[in-house]
């Protein structure tokens, strides 16, 4: 994936140039908005990553201007700033996802992946398909094979988000932000328990699992086992 | 000139100078409206007698001749506060009349003297040089006469009232300007140790006021005010240091494990997987440290109030429900039942993600000290009812419970309950519910469930809070 990184630190920007270079990405850098403005001209990226507070020109105003230039390359805010207004304003301007320094690598790139443009399912279709799962979107109906899997509405969204970004890792956070709508960090883990309550209803007593748990870092929706 | 500069600066000065010239010019104004008003009064007068006297002399002329007139002339001179008379040829030359001498050249001009002219009587021994308006007729037979009126006593008058007025009117701007400097230099000297204390204050003195006469003047009421602030504010800064020394000491601990695992682990050669245990090690910390900074920042949001903007009319039923349906495997997972009764449509003004996260931090405490003590089936039980008016809800346990005098620390940032410390946490849960509970006007009360703990939240009517 081709990343564009604008960042005006230049520890944390050398860090994550090397840490997604790591994780098999084509890493490029620019240290203010100006030049980032120039660069996401004359090349293509898969996703930008923009942090709030740049010198020049600042990150809102970055996507503002590219938004409005049609660029429409998916981009994810990294922002001191963690406050539930600060997160509607930052996605108003044109971002696609918002997390809040300091964070976790390993949340930092599940949602990179999740944002790439190579998307496996368009959001307009209704029919998402993994391996031998099937979800309607219009009649809420869930199929594994020829079996008929009932769900919880809740079960449902749940199922439609790991199934939309299917292959690709899904941490917690995003989940409760994505399907429960919530902001914060409930102490107790609670998503694990939903997930495996999914995952018996979709892969137990069926010839293979689907859905794995990737320790410390979230789960994925693929056939093959990760680990 | 610094201190001419520095004096013109004060708001006192300017004012008793600017007072003191408008005060001047009225003043100046006033003297000489009056004066002139009197002088023409005056002036009319003389013009008023001359002209009747002139009237019956020569109604006397035309009836009687000039030789009564003469007589009637000589009665007149010769009575008591009588006008001037002069009878003179066409040259000027005094022929008959009361007066000895008279300024050249008045009478060489028919019509009335327009400016008062010297004379003297003839009655006079003293000879003074006295002041008189008159007005010169022409006789058929080439004769002049003049009939004058003496204006010195009104002249006088006139001075009188003119001295009169400019003494009173001086010393009334120079009593103003006085009082204008003392009260302005009063005030001053108020102002100057009021600023004197603010001095004190800002340079540390924390227990220094401001200074009070006892008079309940308008300066006492404003250094009252001020001084119960400075109170408020003592008392407010209390707090933050109690809260900052607690995050101090609360911090300390987490970060010294981790220097403590890394230094060691700096010690140990050539051990990869002892390397990475710690790693994995200080990072788990160092994100448990990070959650404790939000929670803490959230607190402080939510304390100081911006987030306040963000309140709008919330369905709670739903939030409360949504909630519970989170938590609902987790808690199944863990053998607790978790009991809900909520009325629907309840409705209150607030932040649905702060109220989530409240309802979600006190299912979360349930979940971790509300394992009942005496059954393996635990069971938390969740309310939320309408009555009268009010939105009450409530989440109940079977656990341990506070003990008593506990209450009021457990929702103090960091307090944590001695029977608990071993369990994972950091002591900010129900700091961050009593913060939203504020911040929503609704009032938390921790009762006894006997046994248990049993935490209500008492939502204002919403046509209150609103």
């Amino acid at each position: 994936m081709h990343i564009l990184i604008i960042e005006d630190d230049k520890q944390a920007a050398e860090y994550l140039v090397n840490a997604l270079d790591e994780a098999g990405h084509n890493v490029d850098h620019a240290k203010d908005g100006e030049l980032a403005f120039v660069m996401c001209d004359s090349s293509e990226y898969d996703v930008l990553v923009v942090d709030r507070m740049l010198p020049k020109m600042d990150g809102l105003s970055l996507l503002k201007k590219l938004r409005a230039r049609g660029d429409m390359t998916p981009a994810l805010i990294l922002s001191a700033l963690g406050q539930v207004d600060d997160k509607v304003e930052g996605l108003r301007s044109g971002g696609d996802d918002y997390l809040t320094k300091p964070y976790a690598f390993s949340e930092l790139l599940a949602r990179i992946e999740v944002l790439s443009k190579r998307k496996i399912v368009d959001d307009a279709d209704t029919l998402i398909s993994v391996c031998d799962l099937k979800l309607d979107r219009l009649s809420h109906k869930v199929f594994r094979g020829e079996t008929k899997i009932l769900l919880q509405p809740r079960e449902f969204r749940l199922l439609e988000y790991l199934m939309k970004n299917a292959g690709k890792v899904v941490t917690r956070t995003m989940l409760l932000e994505q399907v429960w709508d919530y902001h914060f960090d409930p102490q107790t883990n609670v998503i694990d328990v939903h997930i495996s309550r999914l995952r018996g209803k979709i892969d137990k007593e069926f010839e293979f699992p689907l859905l794995h748990t990737i320790r410390g870092k979230g789960y994925i929706l693929q056939k093959d086992s990760v680990d | 000139m610094q201190r001419l500069r520095k004096l013109f600066s004060i708001t006192a000065v300017r004012l008793t100078i600017l007072y003191s010239l408008l005060f001047g010019a009225t003043a100046l104004g006033l003297i000489f409206y009056v004066t002139a008003g009197t002088v023409k009064i005056l002036k009319q007068q003389v013009t008023v007698s001359i002209n009747e006297e002139l009237k019956e002399l020569s109604e006397i002329y035309e009836e009687l001749g000039l030789n009564s007139t003469i007589s009637a002339l000589e009665v007149r001179s010769r009575a008591p506060g009588a006008n001037l008379y002069i009878v003179s040829n066409p040259a000027g030359q005094i022929l008959a009349g009361n007066v000895l001498d008279l300024e050249t050249g008045v009478m060489n001009k028919i019509g009335w003297t327009y400016h008062p002219f010297s004379y003297t009587r003839f009655d006079n021994s003293k000879k003074d040089e006295l002041l008189a308006l008159a007005r010169i007729v022409e006789l058929p037979n080439g004769m002049r006469l003049l009939i004058g009126r003496d204006i010195g006593e009104p002249e006088k008058f006139r001075h009188l009232i003119f001295n009169a007025l400019a003494l009173a009117l001086g010393s009334m701007v120079t009593l103003g300007v006085l009082a204008w400097f003392f009260v302005g230099r009063r005030i001053l000297k108020r102002v100057d140790s009021v600023a004197h204390s603010t001095d004190r204050i800002m340079s540390g003195d924390r227990d220094e006021r401001l200074p009070i006469s006892g008079s309940g003047d308008e300066f006492d009421r404003l250094s009252n005010r001020l001084n119960s602030m400075l109170d408020r504010i003592n008392l407010l800064d209390e707090g933050l240091k109690q809260v900052s020394d607690n995050i101090a000491h609360d911090l300390k601990t987490p970060l010294t494990r981790i220097r403590n695992t890394v230094e060691a682990s700096l010690v140990t050669r050539n051990n990869n997987s002892k390397h990475r245990e710690a790693l994995e090690n200080v990072l788990t910390e160092s994100e448990n440290l990070i959650k404790t900074f939000n929670a803490l920042l959230m607190i402080s949001q939510v304390e100081s109030g911006s987030t306040t903007a963000q309140m709008k009319q919330q369905n709670l039923s739903e939030i409360i429900k949504d909630i519970v349906e989170l938590y609902e495997p987790a808690a199944e997972e863990q053998n607790f039942e978790l009991r809900s009764d909520i009325a629907s449509g309840l409705i209150v003004n607030g932040n649905r993600e702060l109220l989530s996260q409240m309802i979600s931090n006190l299912i979360d405490n349930a979940l971790k000290y509300g394992k009942s003590v005496d059954s393996d089936q635990s069971s938390i039980r969740i309310e939320a009812t309408l009555s009268g008016g009010n939105v009450s809800v409530s989440i109940a346990d079977h656990g341990a419970g506070i003990p008593e005098g506990a209450n009021g620390k457990v929702l103090q940032r960091f307090f944590r309950l001695e029977q608990s410390r071993s369990l994972p946490g950091s002591g900010l849960g129900l700091a961050l519910v009593n913060a939203i509970a504020k911040m929503h006007f609704a009032t938390l009360t921790l009762g006894d469930n006997k046994p248990g703990l049993n935490v209500g939240i008492n939502f204002p009517s919403i046509n209150n809070s609103v």
